[in-house]
């Protein structure tokens, strides 16, 4: 076979499955963008190169399959980095292909010309800057095999435009690696597992973001039945266990419950499951599980002990672990610890709308909505008191359900994360909450909603500030405001309509709870804003620096 | 002089110019303190073998799997049989080509 470095890399994207990548040309890709013309992949032309990202985010979040996205070198690539730190910090598996300028040019600080590779090494699982065109042929599966095994992450492919256009000469095409699922887990370490698990008195699971796929979440909710152990876990698990359920504690930390903070400490062993004891779960670590011992597995050797010094830890998967030492775990009723969990729970009441508020409260609008859209609905978030919100009053049933950028905090997640999962998952729903602070970062994606027409409802919770950092000024700077209330306020139904999708505004509507109804009911791309009352804040709450189990509330 | 006790670290990496940075970049942006570095290549040229200098400390559990994780480090050892003498010795090492 003979052919250029650009129609190597479509290619082997068909072999790998890839239907849709998300990006934008420019000099240092035009053959990319050449050979994909050709291409059955549906190209979705992202208007920023972060939105890219975060839509290649979306689908890798909703699906647990590689995402991929493109970008030109120079201005494109920097524009992705955002993106990449996020799937980082989060391990989504995207892998991304920049554009380079030519291989001679390199170190000639030549027309957008930028050290990707020098760049995205702290950001990424692993990155290539591509020196041969031969190399492509190795390079882009053993990327999706990085991206995609193990700990998932972001990868990067560099590759200068004069290798796109060079042709190779080559036999036969590579093999893409699947990936193992060989258990690492002996029965010997099993039996352990089990055996601190059954003569544990009063143990509860944390579970982390490695649980969040629907194995997992099966051996853990059979783990946590035929055991009784209350199970409490962080933002990247949403939906791996029911929130609902008589077990649950709820989310752990910074905005988590007040029991799930107070119950973890009078555990006498901790399970934590690919968790890795992020400090906004945790609060300051060394007050976090002073009694309990720690059982630690993750997938990822250097989590253990980095943090927290584990009592007993394991290198492999959730799913694995659980599905080895399910028959080993005993039943048992642990009517003594459920008894306390009971008595915890109802002299810490969650949190609820106020009786006398009205459908704007944020609480009421999120039940509103929970009762008008179908239950494998995907919602993305962005960043700002409107996420917090949904993390405690959604009911997430599912993994990769919830969507969110939670170790970057990265405000502009929502609306691409959004399109990225709407293109995954064509037959499902797709609400996006947003802030009106938030919204602006990637606010140009909303032509790329309406030129694909998606089912996404975007939510604004205008509340005219940056809450959540108005409520840190609020609680802790003594109510000295600083850059945190907005003077111009956008007419974001306006804008809606200028990017050529659906605008509402609940401010004037006579029934607003009909028209919001309504707008949930439309299927295709539509924007509503929602009036927040700006000094809603966000309670129950850590303060930065405190334990866990003093929270404000 | 600092009483604190020397290791040194041996890598077997991939031999190609990024490397190095992501061998320094994790040390930099992890707050690792590194205290000599020793590298060449070996047999075609294809791989190298890096010698790193580092102060035994509570991080080096840490940094020994951080390395691990690195892509193009093939393998990690802990050298404490090693002499570490040649790192302060540096200007020892380079001796003028005669005449
Ligand atoms: C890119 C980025 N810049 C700054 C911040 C700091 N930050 C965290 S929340 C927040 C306010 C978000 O405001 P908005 O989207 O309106 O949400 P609200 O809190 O009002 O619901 C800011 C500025 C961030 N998380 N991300």
């Amino acid at each position: 076979m003979e052919m250029t470095g650009a129609e190597i890399i479509v290619r082997l994207l068909e072999q790998k499955g890839i239907k849709t990548v998300a990006g934008i040309p420019g000099a240092a890709n035009l053959h990319l963008y050449n050979a994909l013309k050709s291409s059955n992949i549906r190209h979705i032309l992202a208007r920023h190169e972060q939105g890219a990202g975060f839509m290649a985010q979306g689908m890798a979040r909703t699906t647990g399959k590689a995402g991929v996205c493109f970008s030109t070198s120079g201005p494109g690539a920097t524009n992705l980095l955002t993106a990449l730190a996020d799937a980082k910090l989060d391990s989504i598996p995207i892998v991304a292909i920049t554009g380079q300028v030519a291989s001679a040019a390199i170190g000639t600080d030549a027309f957008q010309e930028i050290d990707t590779y020098g760049l995205t090494i702290p950001i990424t699982k692993h990155n290539f800057l591509v020196r041969t065109v031969e190399e492509l042929l190795t390079v882009i599966p053993e990327a999706f095999h990085i991206a995609e095994s193990g700990r998932p992450g972001p990868v990067v492919i560099d590759i200068p435009k004069d290798i796109q256009q060079q042709t190779c000469k080559f036999e036969q095409w590579p093999e893409f690696k699947k990936i193992s699922n060989e258990s690492s887990v002996s029965e010997n370490q099993a039996a352990e597992i089990a055996a601190m698990i059954n003569s544990a008195q009063q143990p509860v699971i944390l579970a982390g973001g490695g649980v969040n796929n629907e194995d997992s979440a099966g051996f853990l909710l059979r783990l946590a039945e035929f055991n009784n152990i209350p199970v409490t876990y962080t933002m990247r698990a949403l939906g791996a266990f029911p929130p609902d359920h008589r077990l649950s504690l709820g989310m752990i930390g910074m905005h988590g419950t007040r029991y799930a903070n107070a119950l973890i400490e009078e555990a006498d062993l901790v399970i934590a499951l690919g968790a890795r004891f992020d400090d906004r779960a945790t609060g300051i670590s060394k007050n976090f599980c002073t009694k309990p011992k720690i059982i630690h597995i993750d997938i990822d050797a250097s989590e253990i002990n980095k943090i927290k010094k584990a009592t007993y830890s394991l290198t492999a998967r959730a799913e694995e672990v659980l599905k080895k030492i399910l028959p080993l775990i005993v039943s048992d009723g642990r009517e003594q610890w459920l008894k306390e969990i009971d008595r915890v729970k109802k002299s810490m009441p969650y949190v609820s709308a106020p009786e006398d508020s009205d459908l704007f409260h944020p609480f009421n609008i999120i039940s509103e909505v929970v009762h008008n859209v179908p239950n494998d609905t995907i919602i993305s978030t962005d960043v700002g008191q409107h996420q917090m919100w949904v993390v405690q009053a959604w009911p997430f049933r599912k993994p990769r359900t919830f969507i969110s950028s939670s170790g970057l905090g990265t405000m502009g997640f929502g609306v691409p994360a959004a399109i990225g999962a709407a293109l995954a998952n064509p037959d499902k729903k797709v609400v996006c909450f947003s802030g009106d602070g938030s919204i602006l970062m990637n606010i140009q994606e909303l032509v790329t909603m309406a030129e694909n027409n998606l089912n996404i409802t975007v939510l604004v919770f205008n509340n005219h500030s940056l809450g959540l950092v108005k409520q840190h000024q609020e609680l802790f700077f003594k109510k000295n405001f600083m850059a945190t209330q907005f003077e111009a306020k956008p007419d974001f139904c306006a804008l809606a309509k200028a990017f050529g999708i659906g605008g509402i505004d609940l401010t004037e509507a006579p029934e607003p709870a009909k028209t919001l109804i309504e707008a949930l009911a439309f299927e295709g791309p539509v924007l509503v804003n929602i009036p927040i009352d700006s000094s809603e804040i966000v309670l129950p709450m850590v303060k930065p620096g405190a334990p866990n189990k003093d929270m404000i509330f | 002089m600092n009483p604190k006790k020397l290791l040194i670290i041996e890598l077997h990496v991939n031999n190609h110019p990024g490397v190095m940075s992501h061998i320094t970049g994790l040390f930099s942006r992890r707050g690792y303190n590194m205290e000599g570095i020793l590298c060449g290549a070996i047999g075609e040229g294809e791989t190298s073998l890096i010698y790193l200098l580092i102060a035994e400390d509570e991080k080096l559990e840490q940094i020994i799997l951080q390395l691990s994780k690195l892509y193009d480090v093939l393998n990690v050892k802990l050298r404490p049989d090693y002499d570490h003498k040649v790192f302060f010795d540096i200007d020892k090492l380079l001796t003028q080509q005669p005449g």
